[in-house]
């Protein structure tokens, strides 16, 4: 999709060596753990609490959720080869299934039904991707716009004069909550990570406010997405079938001729996809226990931007997962502490500005320099943002991101290309 | 007996597509125990009086205006193979800033106007031009780039509106932006029907129609005969035979995003200038959207999408005569959504018969050539690029290219 204007992989200065250098692990603990001093010393300057409190954690965990479904869901279909737009519009689908099957029966029901509408979703993509060869963004785009119009005749058909309550823009409440539980001793009852949180100490009552908002409270279900994202590596990684669902994505005409039945997959795959995404609605649906429309609020296409930023992997979808759900906590979570991402944008501009200035990359620097110094003018001015400004956080953080890191992206080879059997 | 079979199969996917989605239409309108065909009844019925039927037509041009300039803009993007999904965004702030800036600039009537079209033109322009230099310098997708930036434009909006853009009273339910003086309003067109010797309708017809009859004339001139048209079509068609033929990439990248925000901007003016005369929360929405499902069921023609428009415009005016007649109003939305799905679908039935018959070695010029892309390069008559040939994609001359050439034939057009 993206005509990325490839940077030639310059040599890398002692500095860029030190910090991105080395094996993928050590990079990664490098990168976390200056994140968290990063944050930690932010939030010292600022004052503001809510930028590492475990409340605005637990909130980013459970917003990141959707966002790892939905981006997981687009994984399956991207690498058998199928660019998922749609995603969004069978999010849409999961969440009024869930709010359909949740309030006759529970949140088992709900489950089952968002993941079954998504599914649906997937199908019809499936087939107008795979069996008609339709473009897949077009297909895509055509599902979002369909699956609107299903929701709100669903609602009109099954909600009005309906006993149980629910109207035509929304389903009544659940019949039951998804379960919950704490860990003991740290997060509940001594809850010694809430006191230390209370503290407000550098880096350790930031930590310690991370792995209480991870800890305290967290869903049964919410855990076991968590184990999806290594267990969706497990599966394209390391089994057969993974193997030769992504050579649909790479090289299908390769694959056909090897006697792997692409088109199979690649239906397996966008089903699968849709079921994902549509899990990714049932989540929504669990954390307002009611179904309502407009719900998703783009997060289909946030959850497809985590997967972009996480370079179609699993453990990188996670990371753009969590900093999309974060961006989003915060931004629900407090006005003002959005400003103080400012100050976070400035100091990462200006340590990008350093680096491409010891690449020589003058104009990359200069212009990372002025938008930091922007950034930084706008945290010293700026109190409290408008409502209207504030409620784009994470559709800017996605913009942001991406395009900071776009260009060391490579999606599957194949991706979005529609393929024909013996037209290759 | 070939002119006749390139139409039948231009004809075949639209017809084709629509007969399908009304086929699934009314299967769910008997699903839910109502008469498919008291629903087609419904919708047909214009009124008994001749001022309603007037009426009734009015309100379906006046709607199918603002969804041809979308379908128009995203087209325009379409031919080059990029997705412009950002036009939603794109139109609402552009309409913000532009009613804005006509409530406040003090200028005679017909300036005014113009101002406002100019603002609006800038802002879709701008806007959509942040998507095209993230992608050429940054790499960044168009798709998501600029579905983010909808959802900021919207942010934005809705801070304008409640903020600094304020007009109407604290307190009021509705909030909008200061009303445009009533020199600035776009008279309306409703002489057409005395000339024609029919009944004066309810409503104003818009006179931004004349304006996107302009749009829609100057975008089919530009795609098909002049040198930028060329080089959008080719490098649509084959991106790397476009840059081995010396067309900047990155450049027409940038053109035709800001050509298409540029037509984005003027989604919402129609609306502005002939009926609401300020922006408010209830403001037209979702424009933008219908406007990706005209340009694809008009296949990227001008011609097309302004059927497609018209198509558009006559089921949304059917929303609420269904309501009376106990049928849902989101059934409209599921036979739009179906007819763009077979609409896409059929296209491709149709591309591949037509290379099938050309594979059995039939003369038959196929009518639609293979892009892998956007359904369908050319509309029905579309026939072979009528420029300078091929050694045409080098160097500086764009820009005289589309000048002279594009814009005289713009005008015979429009006289003829």
């Amino acid at each position: 999709m993206s005509t990325a204007t490839a940077t030639t992989a310059t040599g890398r200065g002692p500095l860029t060596d030190r910090l991105l250098g080395g094996h993928p692990q050590r990079r990664v603990l490098f990168l976390l753990v200056g994140l968290l001093v990063l944050f930690s010393a932010v939030r010292v300057i600022s004052g503001e609490e809510a930028l590492t409190s475990s409340s605005t954690f637990s909130a980013a965990l459970l917003l990141a959720v959707p966002l790892a479904l939905v981006a997981l869901g687009g994984l399956f279909s991207e690498r058998a080869g199928v660019v998922n737009i749609g995603l969004e519009g069978m999010m849409i689908l999961g969440t009024w299934g869930a709010g359909w099957a949740g309030y006759q029966w529970g949140w088992v029901g709900a489950l089952i039904g968002g993941a079954v509408f998504g599914a649906a979703g997937g199908l019809v993509h499936a087939v107008a991707t795979v069996t008609f060869g339709v473009d897949h963004v077009v297909s895509g785009v055509a599902i979002n716009i369909l699956a609107g119009g299903v929701v709100r005749f669903l609602s009109e058909l099954v909600y009005t004069d309906n006993p149980a309550g629910g109207g035509v823009t929304q389903s009544p409440p659940l019949a039951s909550r998804p379960p919950s539980f704490s860990l003991p001793v740290l997060s509940s009852g001594p809850d010694l990570l809430g006191d230390l949180e209370g503290k407000h100490w550098f880096l350790l009552s930031d930590l310690a406010g991370l792995l209480r908002g991870v800890t305290n409270g967290v869903g049964v279900l919410t855990v076991l997405v968590v184990l999806l994202i290594p267990a969706a590596y497990l599966v394209l990684w390391r089994t057969a079938f993974g193997l030769r669902l992504r050579s649909c994505g790479e090289n299908p005409a390769a694959a056909d001729s090897l006697g792997v039945p692409v088109y199979r997959l690649k239906y397996t795959a966008v089903v699968i996809s849709g079921a994902l995404a549509g899990l990714g609605g049932v989540f929504l649906v669990f954390i307002a226990t009611i179904y309502r429309e407009g719900q998703t609020g783009g997060r289909g296409f946030i959850g497809l931007a985590a997967l972009i930023f996480g370079n179609w992997r699993p453990g990188g979808l996670a990371a753009g997962a969590a900093l999309f759900g974060f961006s989003d906590a915060l931004q629900l979570r407090s006005r003002t502490a959005v400003v103080a991402l400012l100050l976070l944008v400035a100091v990462l501009l200006a340590g990008v500005a350093v680096w491409q200035a010891t690449r020589r990359k003058l104009t990359q620097a200069v212009l990372a320099g002025a938008f930091a110094a922007a950034a930084l003018v706008g945290y010293l001015t700026i109190d409290e943002l408008p409502e209207g400004i504030v409620s784009f956080t994470p559709h800017l953080t996605t913009l942001l991101v991406l395009s900071l890191a776009s260009q060391r992206l490579r999606m599957p080879k194949a991706d979005g290309l529609v393929y024909r059997r013996g037209e290759h | 007996m070939t002119v006749l079979r390139r139409i039948g199969l231009a004809l075949l996917a639209p017809v084709l597509a629509i007969v399908v989605a009304l086929a699934i239409s009314g299967l769910v309108i008997g699903l839910i125990g109502e008469n498919p065909l008291t629903a087609v009844q419904v919708m047909f019925d214009f009124g008994d009086t001749p001022a309603q039927q007037t009426q009734a037509i009015v309100v379906i041009l006046n709607r199918a205006v603002p969804l041809f300039l979308a379908g128009l803009a995203v087209s325009v993007a379409f031919r080059m193979g990029l997705f412009n999904i950002g036009v939603e965004g794109q139109y609402r702030l552009a309409t913000i800033l532009a009613a804005a800036a006509g409530a406040a600039v003090a200028l005679p009537g017909p300036l005014r106007i113009l101002l406002v079209i100019v603002v609006a033109m800038a802002v879709g322009a701008l806007w959509a031009g942040i998507v095209a230099l993230l992608k050429v310098t940054r790499g960044v997708s168009e798709v998501i780039s600029s579905i983010m930036l909808n959802f900021i434009a919207l942010g934005t909006a809705s801070f304008l509106l409640t903020g600094p853009l304020r007009g109407s009273e604290p307190g009021a339910s509705i909030v909008t932006t200061a009303d445009l003086p009533e020199s600035a309003w776009l008279p309306g067109l409703n002489g057409v029907f005395s000339v024609l010797g029919l009944a004066q309708p309810r409503a104003e017809l818009y006179g931004f129609l004349l304006v996107a009859v302009l749009v829609g004339v100057f975008v089919s001139v530009l795609i098909k005969r002049t040198r930028f048209g060329f080089d959008l079509r080719a490098s649509g068609m084959s991106p790397s035979a476009a840059t081995a033929s010396g067309i900047d990439a990155r450049g027409m990248v940038i053109k035709t995003m800001l050509i298409s925000g540029a037509i984005a901007g003027l989604i919402g003016l129609p609306d502005l200038l002939g009926d609401q005369h300020n922006y408010g929360t209830e403001f037209t929405s979702g424009l933008g959207f219908l406007g990706i499902a005209v340009a694809l069921l008009g296949r990227n023609s001008p011609l097309g999408i302004a059927l497609g428009a018209l198509l558009f415009g006559f089921l949304d005016r059917a929303a609420i005569p269904l309501q009376f007649a106990d049928i849902p109003a989101s059934v409209v939305t599921i036979i739009q959504g179906t007819i763009v799905l077979s609409v896409v679908v059929a296209n491709q039935i149709a591309r591949r018969l037509t290379r099938r018959q050309a594979e059995r070695g039939n003369a038959v010029a196929p009518p639609t050539t293979g892009d892998g892309g956007t359904g369908g390069g050319q509309g029905p008559g579309g026939g072979p690029p009528p420029d300078d040939g091929p050694g045409s994609g080098t160097g500086p001359g764009i820009s005289t290219a589309t000048g002279d050439a594009g814009r005289t034939d713009a005008r015979g057009r429009a006289e003829a």
